[in-house]
């Protein structure tokens, strides 16, 4: 093999650089998230796979609904009726931000802007 | 293979890879695509990239053959161009800096027209280097914000990847600039090399594949994002379950992005085997990490053989009483 003195330190900066996710997770472990969930209510305003994967989609239409056209009420594909709400309809049931909304988001590296506008609740965890 | 037998081609292959975890999927192989698959493709990207380097290094490039594009280093009163036409290790570097990180060679891509008849001229032609600089540096930014599915806690470097690319602050989930970006300029290459008659003729399904592959890599991505959503902490669980060596298939993700990783891992093997090892080889292109130093370095190829050379030293010793005798000037005498 020629230029050894080069090739060699370049394979290794490859390598090193593109195992990053192996060797900087040695040896740790990073059970799944989980949220803590409501122990009052058993449903939420749609079934648990939408609010899983598009909960803030909703959100982000109930944000419009309330803070544009001044509505507050939201009619679930159930019939049932709900006062759009962060702060009181969602946290009344999920009432710590950082048992429910921060398990999964951390995990995920998502980082929501409700809080920029809505007042995070105080806890001492 | 001619241009559009190409294409169909790579369209069907690529059309046949997303097809397979989509029924693999459907009839239960998860840890098949979720786990084996992954890792299997790593490992070959891995070795394939490190013996192809191997490879090419152990070709011996006994000349300089470094293209010059300015004034090679002469007398002191004559300006070099060090960077264009570089004699020393720095220039080479800062050459090889600007080729890796600007892709400067491709900035001086000319077109060449016709005019009033047989007159031709030439034209500067932009478009291709924006378009690679475009895609390049949008495919990194993708490719290290998927670390956050990597790393726990989260790496700053992606927090602030995201933030950046997601400053627009459009629709929820956040609307990322470099998804968008990659597409577009996947979709650019793509219609460059379909709407040049010349490069069309040239292309070959080595082009068309790679391209069709990263668009379908980018679409199903997108899709996942802020379409047909899937279950992200399931997905965590398991792709940090593979950086971990722990690997785990959680229930419920959606099929969707079975496909992703499969197309991404078939990218990772295909990667060693394809025009995609310039990743790789653009370190290694002699054209470009050479000196132009033949003037002041002998450079001796390796596979000389050796040639067994008669000096005139040896041949006046051998001949120099008969040279005196029959009056022949000799340069030592006795």
């Amino acid at each position: 093999m020629y230029d050894a003195k080069k090739i060699v330190p370049g394979i290794l900066i490859f390598v090193v650089l593109f195992t990053f996710p192996l060797w900087s997770n040695m040896g740790k472990a990073a059970p799944a998230p989980k949220p803590e969930l409501p122990k009052t209510e058993k449903v939420c305003v749609m079934d648990t796979a939408y609010m899983k994967t598009e909960h803030m989609v909703l959100l982000n239409q109930w944000r419009d609904l309330v803070v544009r056209d001044a509505n507050r009420l939201w009619v679930g594909p159930d019939g049932k009726e709900h006062f759009m709400s962060l702060q009181n309809s969602c946290m009344k049931c999920h009432s710590s931000k950082v048992k429910f909304c921060d398990q999964c988001h951390n995990y995920a590296g998502v980082k929501p802007y409700c809080w920029q506008c809505h007042i995070e609740p105080k806890e001492n965890m | 293979m001619n241009a559009s037998q190409s294409m169909v081609f790579s369209l069907v292959a690529v059309g046949i890879l997303v097809c397979l975890p989509l029924i693999g999927v459907t009839a239960g192989m998860t840890s098949l695509f979720g786990v084996i698959i992954p890792y299997a493709a790593v490992v070959v990207f891995f070795v394939g990239i490190v013996a192809r380097v191997v490879r090419w290094a152990r070709s011996p490039v006994p000349f300089r053959i470094p293209t010059t594009c300015g004034q090679q280093k002469s007398f002191p009163w004559i300006k070099a161009d060090n960077l264009d036409n570089p004699s020393d290790t720095k220039g080479v570097v800062l050459r090889m800096i600007l080729e890796v990180l600007l892709f400067r060679s491709l900035f001086r891509n000319t077109r060449l027209e016709f005019y009033d008849g047989p007159k031709i001229r030439y034209a500067s032609a932009k478009w291709l280097w924006l378009g690679a600089i475009v895609f390049h540096y949008s495919f990194l930014v993708v490719f290290l914000r998927h670390l956050r599915f990597f790393t726990e806690p989260v790496t700053p470097l992606v927090t602030l990847l995201e933030s950046v690319d997601g400053f627009l602050e459009v629709g929820l989930p956040r609307l990322y600039i470099s998804g968008l970006a990659l597409l577009a300029g996947v979709t650019y290459l793509f219609l460059r090399r379909v709407s040049i008659p010349q490069l069309k003729y040239i292309s070959l399904p080595s082009d068309y594949f790679p391209l069709f592959l990263i668009f379908a890599i980018t679409a199903t991505g997108l899709l996942m994002r802020y379409v047909f959503k899937v279950d992200i902490v399931g997905v965590k669980e398991l792709t940090f379950g593979l950086a971990t060596f722990h690997p785990v298939v959680p229930k419920g993700i959606g099929v969707l992005f079975y496909i992703h990783l499969f197309l991404v891992s078939v990218l990772f093997a295909y990667f060693p085997f394809s025009k995609l090892v310039h990743m790789a080889g653009v370190f290694l292109s002699p054209t470009r990490n050479l000196p132009n130093n033949s003037r002041m370095v002998r450079h001796i190829n390796p596979w000389n053989y050796p040639v067994k050379v008669h000096t005139y030293e040896e041949y006046e010793d051998e001949f120099r009483e008969k040279m005196i005798e029959a009056g022949l000037p000799v340069e030592k005498k006795e």
